[in-house]
């Protein structure tokens, strides 16, 4: 018995059918077409398929497709404006935040939540915030430091 | 291979300089398609059914009521694979893809099923019987030496003992390197020194899950999309082991989510090729998270005892290492691989290493960044500092008089040339990080590192478009930047910005056979090889020009993006866009082609400097500061070798403090999610400081060496050497865990 679900994904307003032990990654693959929402895991430890619900940052494969019923999604594919790369993009192409490229929608998502909530972050905060995204080719450092160069460019806008 | 004249007092233009790289754009936005990220239309979804035994007989397997469930469209076993399709060259791989009698180790594909969706496919599975006999196992690669231990295959008769044994062993194979004779050089030591030191087995902790699309056709022909280090390879063992012609399967690399080594081998790919062939449909394969952890990758746990002697005014007098590597339950050449690396920063005169390969009910070993490497370095690093500590010398200096250096005979054979071991310990010791002060309970360490580094072969061509731009189809994968430093490369060549060129991956119809990206070799290689693409399209271009212009070529010289005459005859300089333009008159399309066997692949030297903070009361280690030293031989694109420096530096120390696979006394593995087995967060890691060192490599036309391998080499030493002079104890074991440490606190207590 399948699910219409009607949400709002990156500011449109879409309908997708899903079963009912269907998850919201799978959802958001599989129905609606989002691969930039990646599966690494399946089990919450890696943040690859993280999303913002209602402005709530989570794990998208931890919700089910169900949940998100009226509800507003905000996944990679809704940073940009248009050709206009979100600065923390921009960012991370400028820093070479990326080797392979797998975990970083998962990273910008989780860095726009985090400087939405404290534009002035420490490196500390910044690698607390951070904390539940794996990242296996970079070390982190040249993702911290586009972070911080991001909030700092976003600070002066 | 034309070489150019004083590679150091070239002046480059475009490779050092550090533009955003081409795919970048698509990899912020989403839209670059990985393994898991193709359908193609009409797909089945595929899964395995995996062995939940460490070693059990395959009596029978009953897929009746698998088969009858609606929406399943095709079950396969190894008997789907036919004897007489498979090279006997790929037995083995085949066997890891697909039991055969036996499953040797917990999650050991036994079956697979293709459906129409993913929840009918795993009922399915469900419903596949499965009778085994469970036999005993063994896991520990020092039980498995044992004469007693459980035998993994009957007919494993030691290869490389003369005469061969007459009694089966766990033992796969013996390689001994060295020369001198050891035992007159413990004679001339003041201190001799032995000690067994033991490291975990680590997964390359790729985020990207295995995953491929394949499609056979009824005629015959079949396509794959599957992320890989290695399609064309791929494409060659696929077809090797069901019996095609290598030419009618294609195969695209995917955008690759991380590799590592472990994305050189084949797990899902040939299953789901048999998939796709018996179902007549398009099947869609990608391993979870625990499937990958229980039956893909992992690098050798190992067990090593090391003997060194020293004089008291520090020379090494000489070093000998019995090196045992499990290999999973099939050969390798992963001890081999260790026993040729363990001594190789260092100019011994009498030096011996004696690799054992250990077969185990494990997952089948698998490259890992500088494969072997890092277990060898453990050793022979933290032995180097308890030396040094003996004759109260700075551990720096006992490895700065013994370092090797261009001219020596390295330890596994052969005579280096221009090498940066030397030149990596002086800017350690020099650099502002060896002599900053540490904080309470916070220690320094230090430990170098070797990697050979690959050559192989790579095809590449390079066309110029009507435009004047140009495009490179190479054969690599890009896994960090690749497609940038290769444009860097092409637009030095020809003189052109950067911006003008595209680098293009070609699937395997689209350009002759490239070797798999490892060994560090595809900047290198395809870099050599695109050099050379260019400089075919550059006699072209020349000889163009010289026939519009009616002058000899050789008259023609290229320079800057164009062709120019020589003599006074006051002709303007035509332009790559001006000869593109005009191409239809000259002869046509202009293009070079290059094939190569990319020899002469420059040895690589690292040293890592680390402090460290250990907790007294918990025994947690936190690194507080890092610090990476490497020769990159000319960096085509230096931040991205950075990267490379950093990425290895973190995986070294995941490795070092907390990643372990843990077996249960069944055989099990018990942490296959990486929740259990903990790779480093965010919050873990200090920036980590990186040195490039530039000692050009004679071998290359710009001097480049690979960069990705050697910077996992250091880390367990560095981090042991910090820990052991934090705590006051010498750690023999790897990873350094809380446990570990506090174990270690109490035998001084």
């Amino acid at each position: 018995m399948s699910i219409l679900v009607s949400s709002k994904i990156n500011g449109d307003d879409l309908e997708f059918v899903c079963e009912p032990d269907e998850t919201l990654l799978d959802a958001l693959r599989d129905r609606v077409g989002l691969t930039g929402v990646k599966e690494g895991c399946g089990t919450g430890d890696c943040g690859a398929c993280t999303i913002t619900l209602d402005g709530a940052l989570v794990c998208s494969c931890l919700v089910l497709g169900a949940e998100a019923q009226d509800r507003s999604i905000e996944t990679v594919e809704g940073m940009a404006d248009g050709d206009k790369l979100h600065p923390l993009q921009q960012k991370f192409l400028e820093h070479a935040a990326l080797q392979c490229g797998i975990c970083t929608p998962g990273f910008l998502v989780a860095a726009k939540s985090l400087l939405e909530k404290n534009p002035d972050p420490t490196e500390e905060e910044v690698r607390y915030a951070l904390a539940g995204n794996l990242c296996r080719c970079t070390g982190y450092d040249k993702i911290v430091r586009a972070v911080l160069d991001a909030a700092k460019q976003m600070r002066k806008a | 291979m034309g070489k150019d004249t004083l590679i150091s007092d070239r002046v480059f233009k475009s490779v050092g300089t550090r533009p955003l790289r081409p795919d970048g754009i698509d990899k912020v936005t989403g839209r670059a398609r990985y393994g898991a990220d193709y359908n193609m239309p009409g797909q089945l979804h595929g899964c395995i059914l995996r062995s939940p035994h460490a070693h059990a007989s395959i009596k029978s397997i009953d897929t009746t009521r698998a088969e009858k469930l609606k929406g399943v469209k095709a079950v396969v076993t190894r008997k789907d694979f036919k004897a007489k399709d498979v090279d006997p060259a790929l037995l083995t791989t085949l066997d890891n893809c697909m039991a055969g009698k036996t499953a040797f180790y917990d999650g050991h594909a036994v079956a697979a099923v293709a459906a129409i969706d993913a929840k009918t496919a795993r009922r399915a599975l469900k419903l596949i019987k499965v009778e085994y006999k469970v036999l005993k196992h063994v896991t520990d690669v020092d039980e498995a030496v044992q004469p007693k231990a459980p035998l993994i295959d009957k007919k494993c008769f030691t290869k490389g003992v003369e005469p061969t044994p007459e009694k089966a062993s766990n033992i796969a194979s013996r390689s001994e390197f060295g020369h001198g004779n050891v035992e007159e050089g413990f004679a001339a030591a003041d201190i001799v020194i032995e000690k067994n030191y033991r490291t975990g087995q680590s997964h390359q902790g790729y985020i990207e899950p295995h995953a491929c699309v394949a499609s056979y056709s009824p005629d015959g022909t079949a396509e794959m999309w599957v992320c890989t280090q290695g399609h064309f390879d791929f494409r060659s063992q696929c077809a090797g082991i069901l019996g095609m012609d290598v030419a009618k399967l294609r195969v695209t690399s995917s955008e690759i989510g991380g590799g590592f080594g472990g994305k050189t081998h084949l797990w899902i790919e040939p299953v789901t090729l048999a998939l796709s062939r018996k179902a007549n449909r398009p099947v869609k394969l990608v391993m979870s998270r625990d499937e990958v952890f229980r039956a893909s990758g992992p690098t050798s746990a190992t067990s090593i005892d090391i003997k060194m002697g020293v004089t008291k005014d520090g020379t090494i007098t000489a070093a000998l290492a019995e090196l045992r590597y499990t290999s999973g339950p099939y050969a390798g050449s992963w001890a081999q691989l260790g026993a040729m690396t363990s001594f190789a920063c260092y100019d011994l005169q009498h030096v011996k290493t004696i690799g054992l390969e250990v077969l185990v009910n494990r997952p089948k070993t698998t490259a890992y960044r500088a494969p072997s490497a890092p277990m060898a370095a453990f050793a022979v690093e933290s032995m180097i500092d308890e030396l040094a500590a003996r004759i109260d010398m700075p551990a720096i200096d006992l490895r700065i008089k013994n370092a090797a250096k261009e001219g020596t005979r390295s330890s596994y054979g052969p005579v280096y040339g221009p090498i940066g071991i030397g030149p990596t310990l002086e800017a350690a010791k020099n650099h502002p990080h060896m002599k900053a002060k540490t904080g309470p309970n916070q220690s320094r360490g230090m430990a170098c590192g070797f990697w050979f580094n690959f050559g192989g072969q790579s095809c590449t061509d390079l066309n110029i478009n009507p435009d004047g731009s140009a495009t490179l189809t190479f054969g690599t994968i890009d896994v960090g930047g690749a497609r940038a430093s290769m444009a860097l490369v092409v637009a030095e060549e020809l003189g052109i910005p950067y911006e003008q060129v595209k680098a293009v991956i070609a699937d395997t119809g689209s350009l002759g056979h490239n070797d798999m990206t490892d060994g560090s070799r595809g900047t290198f290689a395809s870099s050599m090889s695109a050099i050379n693409s260019c400089r075919s399209a550059i006699a072209e271009l020349r000889k163009r020009a010289a026939e519009i212009w009616d002058i000899d070529i050789e008259n023609v010289t290229w320079q800057d993006g164009e062709a120019r005459a020589g003599g006074d005859a006051g002709l303007e300089p035509l332009t790559l866009a001006n000869l593109a333009q005009s191409a239809d008159k000259t002869g046509g399309p202009i293009a070079g082609h290059s094939q190569i066997v990319a020899d002469g692949a420059g040895v690589s030297f690292a040293t890592h400097i680390c402090d460290v903070e250990v907790d007294p009361e918990t025994g947690q280690t936190s690194v507080v500061r890092y610090t990476v030293i490497q020769d990159a031989g000319k960096a085509v694109h230096p931040t991205y070798v950075e990267g490379q420096f950093q990425g290895g530096a973190a995986q070294g120390i995941g490795w070092a403090l907390n990643e372990e696979y843990i077996y249960g006394d069944d055989g099990r593995l018990q942490n296959p999610g990486f929740l259990d087995y903990r790779i480093p967060v965010c919050s873990d890691l200090p920036m980590i400081d990186t040195q490039i060192l530039e000692i050009p490599n004679p071998n290359h036309p710009y001097g480049v060496r690979g960069v990705g391998e050697t910077s996992i080499v250091p880390p367990l030493a560095a981090i042991g050497n910090a820990i052991s002079n934090a705590i006051g104890v010498r750690m023999t074991q790897v990873p350094m865990s809380p446990p570990r440490i506090l174990a270690a606190l109490n035998t001084k207590q």
